[in-house]
């Protein structure tokens, strides 16, 4: 077949192959110098797990993680519920006001993190919001919407109407429609949007390098902190654990979001 | 057209009133600042409006009170649009190659594909850079992979320079082009490039003129997505770049770090925005003239 020996030409082949391989190179580059018994984190000298022990023998190390997931847990509700409702109230508005949400909704992923950041400095230190722990969740909620938004947006609209006209015209409330029939159907949408935002929220450094304050270090701030003093391979263990986090998260939004496309696909379950 | 119902204002209000306080108004906040006079120790002194901060971009004052041309930041946002530049064709001739090749694929394998290439793009930035760190430095594996192949017998010394900052961001941001790129290729009608190749054509010709032209909105999606974070980049040059090769990012980041300069750094980040707008302006306007020839 000519179109396959177009698209499939060994030099597209190869080139893929050398993508995957330069995305995945420094990732286990840095998992594999974790386990390195030497303090000199580049020369290999034989194989340990003591740097993983240090990690979780470090008290700094366990108040970021603690302060990231305080974070990430209450930004993700936050901005998971607001964008549920804004999904909801913008399925059946006027194209004017969807595109008038949606235009604000994108504005955090547009603006350059830099600049996000340092325009929520300014607003907390002229309002005289001090900076902490409070500060850096309202920051992470901005940018946790748009994130959570889309899925729930994309899930909304695969949703047939017939089902909710249906329910009305059984005499179901709007409140009764909302619980029984359109949040279980939008479960999994609301879902994986809740882990897009709490990975995003946990990954995030910019920002929050910004808006916290000594006590409300997260995790990405105090790894900056530890490569910028170059210390041990102490940072390689926690670096390689916080990877091993998020492959999980990914892999189970991923697992979840292709369950949800094949019910689509296969039509409105029984 | 139907004003929108009470129900769904109520619903989208939440949303609406949270990014107004925390994305519009710290914007108009920054604009603001720009046109105000630094206090010594940071922040900035309320009432008088200069523009001391735009002034500086260009000019700079001797201790006599002169005016002297300094293109010192022009340089950084030159270099700025430089990496980004580069490294927004770099991902394009990885992207176009991978995407076309995933387009061949059964649909099972392309999943598989797309998931590896997705992973990457959800971990964590800082932690990604951080590698490339333990890979470049001197002695590090790339110098130790060079030498035990005889390659090379000093180091390449390529941390901490702007090729280091390339291969971050290039690293960085290559999902956000394979992505687009392999969305717009599989939309594709298959039909299209089989009538293309029934009347003739070599396979170069169907690339260009009939493949490259239909995916050609996302192809540009991918571009903006990857220009647009690059341009403001702040982690790679940070991490790789050292000192010689500051990018816009790092000149903001100085002014609320050790330079305590606020207006400044809000002239800069507005600037940036600015510029960044265009860059948008200039994509919808290409891809408008796309959709009508097409």
């Amino acid at each position: 077949m000519p179109e396959q020996n177009l698209l499939s030409g060994r030099g597209n082949a190869f080139i893929a192959m050398a993508a995957l391989v330069f995305l995945y190179i420094p990732i286990v580059t840095l998992v594999a110098l974790s386990f390195n018994q030497n303090d000199l984190t580049t020369i290999w000298s034989g194989f340990s797990t003591k740097w993983y022990a240090a990690v979780l023998d470090n008290s700094d190390i366990l108040r970021a993680t603690k302060n990231s997931l305080i974070v990430a847990a209450v930004a993700t509700a936050l901005a998971t519920a607001t964008a549920t409702a804004t999904a909801l109230g913008v399925v059946r508005s006027s194209s004017a006001h969807r595109g008038g949400v949606e235009g604000l909704l994108s504005l955090p992923l547009l603006v350059p993190e830099i600049v996000t950041a340092v325009a929520l400095l300014m607003l907390f230190v002229l309002t005289g919001m001090p900076l902490g722990l409070l500060s850096v969740i309202l920051a992470h909620t901005v940018f946790c919407i748009p994130f959570a938004y889309y899925p729930i947006r994309s899930r909304l609209a695969g949703l047939d109407p017939a089902l909710i006209e249906a329910a009305a015209d059984l005499y179901a409330s709007p409140w009764k429609r909302f619980v029984r029939i359109e949040l279980p159907l939008l479960s999994a949408g609301i879902f994986a949007g809740a882990l897009l935002s709490f990975i995003s929220s946990l990954g995030d450094f910019v920002i929050t390098y910004f808006v916290s304050g000594p006590g409300s270090t997260t995790l990405p701030v105090y790894i900056f902190g530890m490569i910028r003093t170059g210390v041990t391979p102490e940072v390689n263990a926690l670096s390689a654990l916080f990877l091993l986090a998020s492959v999980v998260m990914i892999t189970v939004a991923f697992v979840i979001t292709k369950r949800v496309a094949d019910v689509a696909r296969a039509g409105p379950a029984p | 057209m139907n004003p929108p119902r009470a129900r769904d204002l109520a619903l989208t209000a939440p949303a609406l009133l949270y990014l107004t306080v925390f994305m519009i108004i710290p914007l108009l906040l920054m604009l603001y600042v720009s046109m105000l006079e630094r206090a010594p120790f940071g922040g900035v002194i309320w009432g008088d409006h200069t523009g001391v901060a735009y002034q500086k971009l260009l000019f700079e004052r001797d201790l006599a009170g002169n005016l002297s041309f300094n293109g010192d930041y022009i340089a950084i946002f030159a270099r700025s649009f430089r990496l980004a530049a580069i490294t927004t064709v770099l991902t394009l001739v990885i992207s176009i190659p991978t995407a076309l090749y995933m387009t061949t694929l059964s649909r099972r394998r392309a999943a598989f594909v797309l998931f590896l290439v997705t992973v990457p793009f959800w971990t964590n930035l800082l932690v990604r850079n951080f590698a490339w760190i333990l890979i470049l430095r001197n002695g590090g594996t790339l110098d130790q992979g060079l030498q035990w192949l005889g390659l090379t017998r000093e180091s390449l010394d390529i941390l901490y320079t702007p090729l280091a900052t390339g291969i971050g961001l290039t690293y960085s941001f290559l999902p956000f082009m394979i992505l687009p790129t392999y969305v717009a290729l599989e939309r594709i009608d298959k039909r299209l490039i089989e009538a293309a190749f029934d009347l003739g054509a070599d396979r170069w010709r169907v690339l260009s003129r009939v493949v490259l032209p239909l995916a050609m909105p996302g192809i540009l999606a991918g571009a903006i997505l990857v220009f647009v974070p690059c341009l403001g980049a702040y982690v790679s040059p940070e991490l790789l770049g050292g000192g010689k090769s500051l990018m816009i990012g790092n000149l903001v980041q100085a002014q609320f770090g050790a330079s305590r300069n606020w207006p400044f750094g809000a002239a800069l980040a507005l600037v940036l925005v600015a510029v960044l707008m265009l860059a948008l302006l200039l994509w919808r306007f290409l891809q408008r003239r796309m959709v009508r020839t097409a």
